[in-house]
Formats: C-alpha cells, structure tokens, sequence
C-alpha cells in the first residue's frame, strides 16, 4: 500500500484500484460474521479455495469472507456476485456442487436457496428473500460486499470519500451542522441527539479533547457492534476522524471488549492500515489536521458499557461510573472534553455527510431520524441481523422480516434493550419501533436487541435472569443498585422455586421504584425494567407462581416433575447415563423409571431423551 | 521464581504510564493464563501505582485470574437467548462432565470453566467457546465429544 501524500494522490488511487476491479467478474462472498463463524464459514472458505484451485478458477473467479449477511439462522451463507444468488446452510461438503453446477454450469444448486417456513416457495436471489425486502441497510450496507480486512475494498465502495469532503470543503462547524440537522440520536441506548453532544464538546475551552468510540457491546443479545466493527471497521475509523475534526481532537479511543476477539484483530489491523496509507496520523492528506486512534480492550466488565464507567477503564481504573454532571463531553477522559458515541452511531456519520443530513432525516419519524440496526433473536424464524427504518413496527420486524415463530407457536414477548429493557406483549405488536414508543410501554431502544419469546418461555423466569445477570454485573459502588439487585434476586429466586409470597409483589415494585429514582447511573436506574414491564403485562404468570406454586411455562424447576412414559422409552438409557444424581434406574431393556426422591430437576434427561419418553409437568 | 526476561518482553511495549496498567494486565493473563503475584508487584513499581490498585483492578475485571488457570479456556455462554434456549443446562452438563464448578479449573490443569455474559453468536444460541473456536447450536449429548477432542 503507497503512502497517500494528498487528495489529487487519493482521487488517483481509487481510480486506479477501480479500473483494475471488473464488476462483472465472478465473485464469491462467504459470510464469516458472528452467525456464520460458529458454523464453519472458515471451512467453507478454504473448500471453495480447494476447489477453485482444483478447477482452475483462480484468477477468474474472487474469494472473499466478509462481514455479516444477516440472516444468521441459515448459515454458512454464501453469496454468488454478480447473480445475487444467496445460497444457505451451505456446508464444505456442498462447495464443490456449487462450484461444478453455478460457477462453471451457470445453474442454480436448488437445495441450498431460501425456502419460505410456512409456504415452501423458494427464492434464489437476494432480494426475492422477504427477510431482505423490508430492509434499508444503511450501516450494514456494505457488510455482505467488502473484504473486512481490505482497505482497498472500502476504498472502492466509496470509503474516505467523506472524509475528503469534510477536511477540504467543510468548517468545524459545518460538520456539526449536518449532524445536528440529520437528527442522528445515539444508537447506543439513551438516544442523546449527536450533534448536540458534538457541539457542546467544541463549546468547552480546551487544547486537548478526545473522541471515543463504545464498543463495549455487553447486552446479552446484541450482535450489531460486533459485526460492525468485524464486517466494516473502516467506517467506524472514518466516522470518528469526522468527529475529532468537528470538535477539535486529535486523538481517538476505540473500547473493544475482549470476549470479541476478531473485531480486536479486523480493528488493529484497519486502524495500522489508515496510518500506513496516510489517512491516520500527523497532516492527514496535508489538510494540516493531526488524528489518531488507540484501541483499548475491555476485561470483562458488563459496567464498562456506561460512558463514565468505559472513561475510567481507559484510564486504567476500575469501571466504576461517575455521577453527571459533569458529563463526558465537559469533562470527560483524563478531565478533558471527550465525545464518546457508540459502533453503530460512529458508521453512520461518513454516510450522514456524503448523502446530506437531509436524505438521512428523511427516514425514520419525527422524533427518531435513519435507520436502526437489530439483533433478531430467539423464538424467530428469521434470526439475524434487520436494519429498518425507525418507526417500522414490531409486527413487520418480527413476523414480515423475521418469518414468525418457529414450530406454529404463539408469540408471546419481545424483550429490548438489553438488561435494562423490557418485555414487550402481544397488545403492543403495532407499535412503531423507535426511541420515544419504546420508552412509553416501559423499555428502551438500547442498542437494539430484540429477543423474540414464545409460550415456552416463562416471563417471571426471564425477570429472575436478567436481575441475576445484573446482580452480577453491578460495579457495587452505589447501595440502591447493590442492594436492590440483590432484594430483587432473592425474591425472584423464592418466586421462582415456589417459596414466593402474595406480599413479594408490592415489595419488589418499591424496590423497583428506589433504584430507579436513587441510583448512580443508568445500569440501576433501569436495572428494574425487566421486573415492572413483566410484573405490569404478565402479573398471572407470577400469580400463578406465587399461588399455585405453578410455572405455566414448564421453565422453573422446582416446580416441574419429571416423569418417564413407560410406552415411549425404548430403554436405551441415555438419560440413565446423563442424571447426575443416579435418580433413574429400572430393569435391563425396560422401561426406566425416575425416582422422585432423589430427582433434582435439572432436566437432562428430558434433553437427552431423542424419544420424547420424558415427560414434564 | 519468577522468569524476569518474560515480564520485561512485556513492560519494554508500554511507555510506563498508570493508563498501560490494564493492558499490561491483559498481556500477562493472556501469556501466563493468570496474573502471578511477584509479577503484580514488579508491574505496581514500574508504573508506580499502588500495589493495592492493581489489585482491585486484578480483581474487578472478570478476565483477570490470581490463580493459574487451564491449558483449555471453556466459555458457556449465558447471554440471554442462550438462557432462554438451555444454556444453563448445558453448563450443568459441562460442569458435570469435567467435575468442576464455573470459575475453576480441573486438577489436571486442562480446562478452565467459566461463563460470559454473551459471545454475540445469538442467533446459533446456545453457544460456548473453547479458546478460539465457537460451537454453536450445542445440546447437551455432543459435550462430551466437544470435550474428547481437547482431552489429551
């Protein structure tokens, strides 16, 4: 790669690496982002490097993994370019069939496209998938297109562009300006118009001020950060170079956490290939703008998410938050003025700019402008990762995109928001995703998790969880947030093993009240948000624990009784093998039989059985 | 005793600043697979911060370890859809199977078992790690062929 000296020497480069790039040459494109990876998208990679080899295609044909596809429930996912054709469930051992019947036969392999759940009908290209259709990918846009770890790539697709745009024909201000006129809110959770913060921070007086970039993606079911940063890393890089021109920093942070290991690595290397190529650095493109990036990597802490909390992690401190004001952006990383944005908001920016805030406002509501990316996940057919338009509703998202429910099973919740967010019910199907409706049925936009449950999943059980997940995740520094977890944790533990009492209720909702009104920061003040959104649209379900010592949705164990249909099991005693507590016995080649007093419930056996013979009251 | 060579290979890549205190951190629990006592105190002078400092930070971040940790890191996933889709049942079993308790490690020094609060693999819920590689989609009858393949 040359070190890039100007904007002339840019323009000249991008059309060099252009003219060589054929758009009608035979490309492959295996999804190795976070579905497709567990499944063995580096193995299918590497058969279709066999193959091609085999066949003579090298040369002729590109290989490429990239970022995500999205539609995660059908992986390993390949794309064929420039057919469009979307093959699925691709395994190693399908590659030299598409290779053999597409690449060189011109036909399509009929097994492996997209087949409706409900109708069977078949769809071989991409946006014949309904999963697709509803879709405006804005930040995903170029996931499923560009080699991740290819500067190049970006490049052709129109990556820097905007930063050429920002340091040579616009003011400071005039970035500002854009943002603050897109509308753009933060995608992290709290929805904090961008602009407003950007402004703010150049308001303060200072020499040094810094830029941040939150990738700390804790909530349990959220994938969108880590398949940004893994799938697009230059767009964050360009994104925060904008914003450090607009408020006057010269050096940013990026916060990885640990757990996700190639977005460390895909990070690394984008952020040493904008230095090498002169994009990063001292006198970027000799626009006499100074920027550079540091990447920072979490421990594993769920606190480090909040602004405060990451801020005294870089500084190498324990993450524990700091009360606001005064807010990050007056005094924020080693006391000076910082803008920390999250992933998804930071890819937005370059796009933003190059289109014109007034493109951007025009999508979305009044309220919530662009597009917000969502985990889909759970009890969906369809699970991956949606980008839509704010104010799409969870109707369209779950049922339209998303397929529906597995099996013929009722929908019963969605849960947003991560930890801090609520259960949604069925009555609220047709609310308008964004971040005002969301908070007015008692949950948040968070970072855009969407966990879909169905009838088998118990609602007082999924409180119990979250609170526990917390409990452990509380830095433990404020006594509402401490304490009230660890209340609200015992109670739900009672509940939930049928020791709960008809005063419970009233208990946890004053607990519930306390945090929110008394705690630190914004883990304890929404912590109790999966507890009032399920005690407030799922009461009879925790009646039902409470009173009946019953859990309608067979989850809670102690109070579930496991039995063996003595018709069913064919005595091959798997489940004898698997219980712990040695609870199954019976005679050679007979039916087994549990043995209530020493059952502990832990319900192995019932997953172990491939027979259906456990059954569970 | 503690090997000075291997410390310094890591304590020359930082400028010696309180902020390196974490990484520097994360550098020795990824070499030596925990954080060694004698080293803490070397790191706690070079960068002259408190030795009662670097022990909380040690001790507040789940990836740090005082006590020496398996040849094999076993993650179990608990993220929510992991949860909702037997997750924890699946640790049981893993736990049962190795005969140990998440946040141990077998007396053989093979495996450590711990549990995250998500691996961002949602969709293929539930999941766990082993090291690098993910497994996805498990049910409780293929841990013990997941486990046979680190088995020495």
């Amino acid at each position: 790669m040359p070190k890039i000296e100007s904007v002339d020497h840019l323009t000249e480069y991008r059309r060099q690496i252009r003219a060589q790039r054929d758009p009608k040459q035979q490309q492959i494109l295996v999804c190795s982002g976070p579905g497709c990876l567990p499944l063995g998208s580096t193995e299918v990679a590497g058969a279709f490097q066999e193959q091609m080899q085999e066949k003579g295609l090298q040369g002729k044909v590109i290989l490429k993994s990239t970022g995500c596809h999205g539609l995660c429930a059908h992986g390993v996912r390949v794309l064929l370019r420039p057919q469009e054709i979307a093959y699925q469930k691709v395994t190693p051992e399908d590659v030299p069939e598409i290779v053999e019947t597409t690449l060189i036969g011109g036909k399509v392999v009929e097994r492996l496209v997209y087949q409706d759940p409900d109708s069977g009908q078949t769809a071989v290209h991409k946006s014949e998938i309904p999963f697709y259709q509803g879709q405006k990918p804005l930040v995903l846009r170029k996931l499923d297109e560009i080699d991740p770890e290819s500067l190049d790539d970006y490049l052709v697709v129109g990556g820097y562009r905007t930063l050429r745009k920002v340091l040579f024909k616009m003011s400071p201000e005039e970035v500002i300006d854009a943002v603050e006129r897109s509308g753009l809110r933060g995608r992290g959770g709290a929805g904090f118009l961008t602009g407003r913060k950007w402004r703010l921070c150049r308001q303060v007086p200072g020499e040094v001020k810094f830029v941040i970039c939150n990738g700390d993606e804790g909530d349990p079911g959220a994938f969108m950060d880590r398949a940004v940063m893994e799938g697009d890393p230059h767009a964050i890089i360009e994104g925060m170079i904008v914003g450090g021109y607009a408020i006057g920093a010269h050096q940013g942070y990026i916060y990885v956490r640990h757990e996700y290991p190639l977005a460390v690595k895909r990070l690394t290397q984008a952020v040493a290939q904008a230095r090498e190529f002169g994009l990063l650095g001292n006198n970027i493109l000799r626009s006499g703008f100074d920027f550079d990036i540091k990447i920072s990597q979490g421990s594993g802490a769920f606190v480090c998410g909040e602004e405060t909390a990451l801020i005294a992690s870089i500084e190498g401190n324990i993450g524990e938050p700091m009360p606001r004001p005064p807010y990050p952006a007056q005094k924020g990383l080693f006391g000076m003025p910082t803008v920390i944005n999250n992933v998804e908001t930071w890819a937005n920016v370059p796009e933003i700019i190059n289109m014109g805030p007034e493109w951007f406002a025009a999508l979305g509501t009044e309220k919530s402008k662009g597009t917000k990316v969502f985990s889909l996940v759970g009890a969906v057919n369809h699970t991956g990762l949606v980008e839509v338009p704010m104010g799409t509703t969870l109707r369209q998202i779950i049922f339209e995109l998303g397929g529906g429910i597995p099996g013929g099973r009722e929908f019963k919740a969605v849960q947003t928001g991560g930890p801090s967010g609520g259960c949604i019910p069925k009555q609220f199907l047709d609310l308008p995703v964004d971040y005002d409706s969301l908070q007015e049925v008692g949950s948040i936009m968070g970072s855009g998790g969407m966990i879909v449950m169905d009838t088998t999943s118990c609602m007082v059980d999924v409180a119990r969880y979250f609170i526990s997940f917390l409990f452990e995740e509380s830095c433990g520094k404020c006594t509402p947030c401490r304490e009230g977890l660890r209340q609200l944790l015992n109670i739900l533990n009672d509940i939930t093993s049928g020791e709960g009492k008809e005063e419970h209720i009233t208990l946890m909702e004053e607990i519930c009240t306390t945090m929110a009104s008394a705690s630190l920061c914004g883990l304890g003040q929404s912590a109790a948000n999966p507890v009032l959104t399920t005690l407030k649209y799922f009461r009879a379900e925790y009646e039902a624990h409470i009173r009946d010592k019953k859990c309608p949705a067979l989850v809670c164990r102690p109070l579930l009784t496991y039995t063996i249909d003595p018709e069913a099991c064919t005595a091959c005693l798997a489940c004898v093998r698997e219980c712990p507590v040695g609870a199954i016995s019976g005679p050679k080649k007979e039916a087994q039989h549990i043995d209530q007093d020493i059952c502990i419930k832990c319900g192995r056996c019932h997953d172990v059985c491939q027979f259906d013979a456990v059954k569970v009251e | 005793m503690m090997d000075v060579e291997r410390l310094e290979s890591i304590l020359t890549q930082y400028e010696g600043y309180p902020q390196d205190l974490i990484p520097i951190l994360q550098d020795i629990q990824d070499q030596y697979h925990y954080l060694p006592k004698d080293e803490l105190k070397v790191v706690a002078q070079r960068l002259n911060v408190p030795l009662t400092k670097v022990y909380s930070v040690a001790t507040f971040y789940k990836m740090f370890s005082l006590i020496p940790k398996g040849r094999h890191q076993l993650r179990v996933c608990l993220g929510t859809t992991c949860h909702l889709k037997g997750g924890q049942r699946l640790l049981e079993s893993v736990s049962s199977h190795l005969g140990i308790e998440p946040g141990y490690t077998t007396a053989d020094m093979q495996f450590s078992l711990e549990t995250v609060g998500c691996l961002g693999s949602c969709a293929q819920a539930p999941v766990m790690m082993v090291d690098d590689k993910y497994y996805a989609r498990m049910t409780i009858d293929k841990v013990s062929k997941v486990l046979k393949l680190y088995k020495e």
